[in-house]
C-alpha cells in the first residue's frame, strides 16, 4: 500500500474541480462578501466614529480584513455543505468504504475547503489597495500565513456542524445562529473598544477575533491607531493554531465515531 | 504444504441483529455466501436488505451479531474488508460534476493505485464497460444506464473480490438490465469475484445462483431460485372475489387446506391445479369473478414463506 498521500491529494483536487466547475458557488461565495463590503462601506462611512486612538478610520477601510474572513467563512460553509447530503447517498459514501483512515478522509475534505477559501480570500485581498490599505509582495505573503490555518480552522469547524446533520435546513440555521455570531463578533463588523463589556468578553472569547486581529496586524505597521487595542500578532498566531487544532481533532472525532453507530 | 484448507466463505453471518431505536430492524440472520457464488437478498423495501448491506459494506456496527467476510470480521478488522470488497450503493455515489475517468482516478487513488498503474487499470475498466468513448463525459451529462456502468466501473476498480450492489438494476431500462447482468456472469467467469446484491425485483432474484428472503428483519427461506419454487407443491390458484373470506372458508371444509387470503384474493397452493379449478369454479359460480392458474413463481414463494404480499401491505 502507498503512503495515502495520493488519497489526500485526489480528495483536495476533486474539491477543487468540482468547485471551479461550479460557476455559481464561485460567483456566490466572492459576490456576496463584496456587495456586503460595498454596500456596508458606503453606507455606514458618515456614521462610523471608532474611538480609536489618534484618529478615524474609513469604514470601508476597517471593514475590508473582516470582508476577508467573510469569504472564508463562506468558503467554507459552502464547501462542506455538500457533506450532508454525499454521506448517505452521494460520492462521501465510496470514500467511507475504501480502505483509508478516517484521517485522510477529514483531511482531504478539510484541506480541499482550505484551499478554496485561501484561494477566494486572496482575490479580495489584493482589492485592498481600494480600500485604502497598502499591500506590498511581502504583506500579502504574511496574509497568506495568517489566511491559511485561519481557513483550515473554520473548514473543520463547519465540517464539525455539517457531520453531524441530517439535512442542510439544519445546517442554514446553525449556520445563522451560530456561524454568523461567530464572524460578527470577531471584531468584523465593528471594533470592540467601543462595544459594552458583556460583548468585549464574548468578542475576547471568540477564536475568529484572533485570526482577524492576526490579519489586521500584519496589515498595518505595529504603531497604526487601527490595531491599537487588538491582541499582539503571537498570541494571535497561537490562538488561531490552537483553533485549527481543536476542530480538526473535533472533525476526527466525529468522523471517527460515526462508524460505529447507526447512520453513516 | 498444508493439503487444501477450507477457504473461508466469502461471506459468513451469524445472529446478526440490528434496530433503529425501538424498531428492530434485523432479529438474528444467519447465513453463508459462497467463493463465486451470485447471491441475492429479495425482500420489499423497508425489509432490513439495505441495513444488513450497511452493515456488510462497513458502514454500521450491528448491536448483536457477527458478519464475517473472507473471514474477517467487518466490526473489528474494517480495513482489511474494505480492501476485499467493492461497493455499489444504489443511490450514485459518483461526484456528478467529474468526468467518468476522474471519478475512477479519484477511486483509484483510495485504494493506493497511481501512475501508470492506476491509468492501465482504469483504461481496462473502461472498456470493459465499454465507457472509453464516455470516459472524458462528466457524470451529470450520461444516461442512468451509463451512469450505473460507471458505477460499477467504479466499484470494480482495485478488483475486489466480493462484490456488493444495493439494487444494482434499479432505474435501468430492461435491456440496460440485461447487459448488466451479462457482466456480472462474465465477471464470475473471469475472475471468481463472488456477488452479493439485493434486490426487491422477483426477475432480478431469479438470475441469482443462489437467494435468501428477508421479510421484516428475518430471513424466511434461503436456497437456490429452482428449489425454493419447488417447495411449493405444484401450481399455485388465484381466485379474484367479492366475498374472499366466504370463498376461502367454503373451499377449505370442502376441498381440505390451507387456503389464504392474500391482498383481497383467495390463493392456494396444490398439485395438479387444473383438476381442482373446474370444482372449485362449479361450487362458488355465483361468487367468483375470476381464476388463474400458474407454476409458482418467486412471488409465490414470498407469499407462501410470509402470508402477505410482496409489496404495499407488509404490516397486513
Amino acid at each position: 500500500m502507498r503512503p495515502p498521500f495520493g488519497a489526500v491529494r485526489a480528495l483536495v483536487w476533486r474539491e477543487v474541480i468540482r468547485f471551479l466547475r461550479d460557476r455559481n458557488r464561485v460567483l456566490g461565495a466572492l459576490l456576496q462578501p463584496i456587495m456586503f463590503w460595498a454596500l456596508f462601506g458606503s453606507g455606514l462611512r458618515a456614521s462610523f466614529h471608532p474611538p480609536v486612538p489618534g484618529g478615524s478610520i474609513p469604514y470601508e477601510e476597517y471593514f475590508f480584513p473582516g470582508v476577508v474572513v467573510m469569504i472564508l467563512l463562506f468558503t467554507a460553509i459552502f464547501s462542506t455543505v455538500s457533506i450532508i447530503e454525499d454521506r448517505r447517498e452521494g460520492f462521501l459514501q465510496s470514500v467511507l468504504v475504501a480502505p483509508v483512515p478516517r484521517s485522510i478522509v477529514v483531511l482531504g475534505k478539510v484541506l480541499g475547503g482550505t484551499c478554496l477559501a485561501l484561494a477566494q480570500g486572496l482575490v479580495l485581498l489584493v482589492l485592498a489597495p481600494l480600500a485604502g490599505i497598502g499591500l506590498t509582495p511581502a504583506v500579502l505573503g504574511e496574509s497568506c500565513l495568517v489566511l491559511i490555518p485561519l481557513a483550515f480552522a473554520l473548514t473543520a469547524l463547519s465540517f464539525c456542524i455539517a457531520w453531524r446533520m441530517e439535512s442542510t435546513q439544519g445546517f442554514h440555521a446553525v449556520m445563522t445562529v451560530f456561524l454568523m455570531p461567530l464572524w460578527l463578533l470577531s471584531g468584523a463588523p465593528f471594533p470592540s473598544l467601543g462595544a459594552p463589556a458583556w460583548l468585549r468578553a464574548l468578542i475576547l472569547a471568540n477564536p475568529v477575533t484572533y485570526g482577524l486581529a492576526a490579519l489586521r496586524r500584519v496589515l498595518y505597521p505595529a504603531t497604526a491607531p487601527v490595531v491599537a487595542g487588538l491582541p499582539s500578532l503571537g498570541l494571535s498566531l497561537v490562538v488561531t493554531l490552537a483553533f485549527c487544532l481543536l476542530t480538526f481533532g473535533g472533525a476526527l472525532t466525529l468522523a471517527r465515531r460515526t462508524t460505529r453507530s447507526a447512520g453513516a | 504444504m498444508t493439503p487444501l484448507m477450507s477457504s473461508p466463505a466469502a461471506v459468513a453471518v451469524h445472529g446478526l441483529v440490528h434496530d433503529y431505536g425501538a424498531s428492530r430492524v434485523l432479529r438474528g440472520v444467519d447465513f453463508t455466501v459462497g467463493q463465486g457464488e451470485i447471491f441475492g437478498l429479495l425482500g420489499p423495501n423497508g425489509g432490513g436488505k439495505t441495513t444488513l448491506f450497511r452493515i456488510l459494506a462497513t458502514l454500521m456496527r450491528p448491536v448483536g451479531g457477527r458478519a464475517l467476510v473472507f473471514g474477517h470480521d467487518v466490526v473489528r478488522e474494517a480495513r482489511e474488508v474494505r480492501r476485499s470488497i467493492g461497493v455499489v450503493f444504489q443511490s450514485p455515489a459518483l461526484d456528478r460534476r467529474l468526468t467518468v475517468r476522474e471519478n475512477l482516478d479519484v477511486q483509484g487513488r483510495l485504494y493506493g493505485l497511481g501512475g501508470g498503474d492506476l491509468r492501465r487499470t482504469t483504461d481496462e475498466m473502461l472498456e470493459r464497460l465499454r465507457l472509453l468513448d464516455r470516459a472524458e463525459s462528466r457524470v451529470d451529462r450520461l444516461s442512468g444506464g451509463l451512469m450505473r456502468r460507471a458505477e460499477i466501473a467504479k466499484g470494480l476498480l482495485h478488483r475486489p473480490r466480493l462484490l456488493l450492489m444495493d439494487e444494482p438494476s434499479s432505474g435501468l431500462d430492461p435491456g440496460a438490465r440485461q447487459d448488466l447482468w451479462d457482466l456480472l456472469r462474465d465477471l464470475r467467469e473471469r475472475f471468481g469475484t463472488t456477488l452479493l446484491l439485493t434486490t426487491h425485483l422477483m426477475e432480478e432474484a431469479d438470475r441469482c445462483d443462489r437467494l435468501a428472503i428477508l421479510s421484516e428483519g428475518t430471513l424466511v427461506a434461503v436456497g437456490t431460485p429452482r428449489a425454493l419454487k419447488s417447495e411449493i407443491g405444484g401450481d399455485v390458484i388465484v381466485i379474484a372475489t367479492g366475498a374472499p373470506a366466504e370463498v376461502r372458508d367454503g373451499i377449505e371444509s370442502r376441498f381440505g387446506g390451507p387456503v389464504q387470503v392474500v391482498d383481497g384474493t383467495v390463493r392456494l397452493e396444490r398439485p395438479r391445479g387444473h383438476e381442482l379449478i373446474p370444482r372449485i369454479v362449479e361450487a362458488f359460480a355465483d361468487r367468483i369473478d375470476a381464476v388463474t392458474l400458474g407454476r409458482p413463481t418467486l412471488l409465490d414463494v414470498f407469499i407462501h414463506k410470509t402470508g402477505h404480499r410482496f409489496l404495499g401491505d407488509q404490516a397486513a
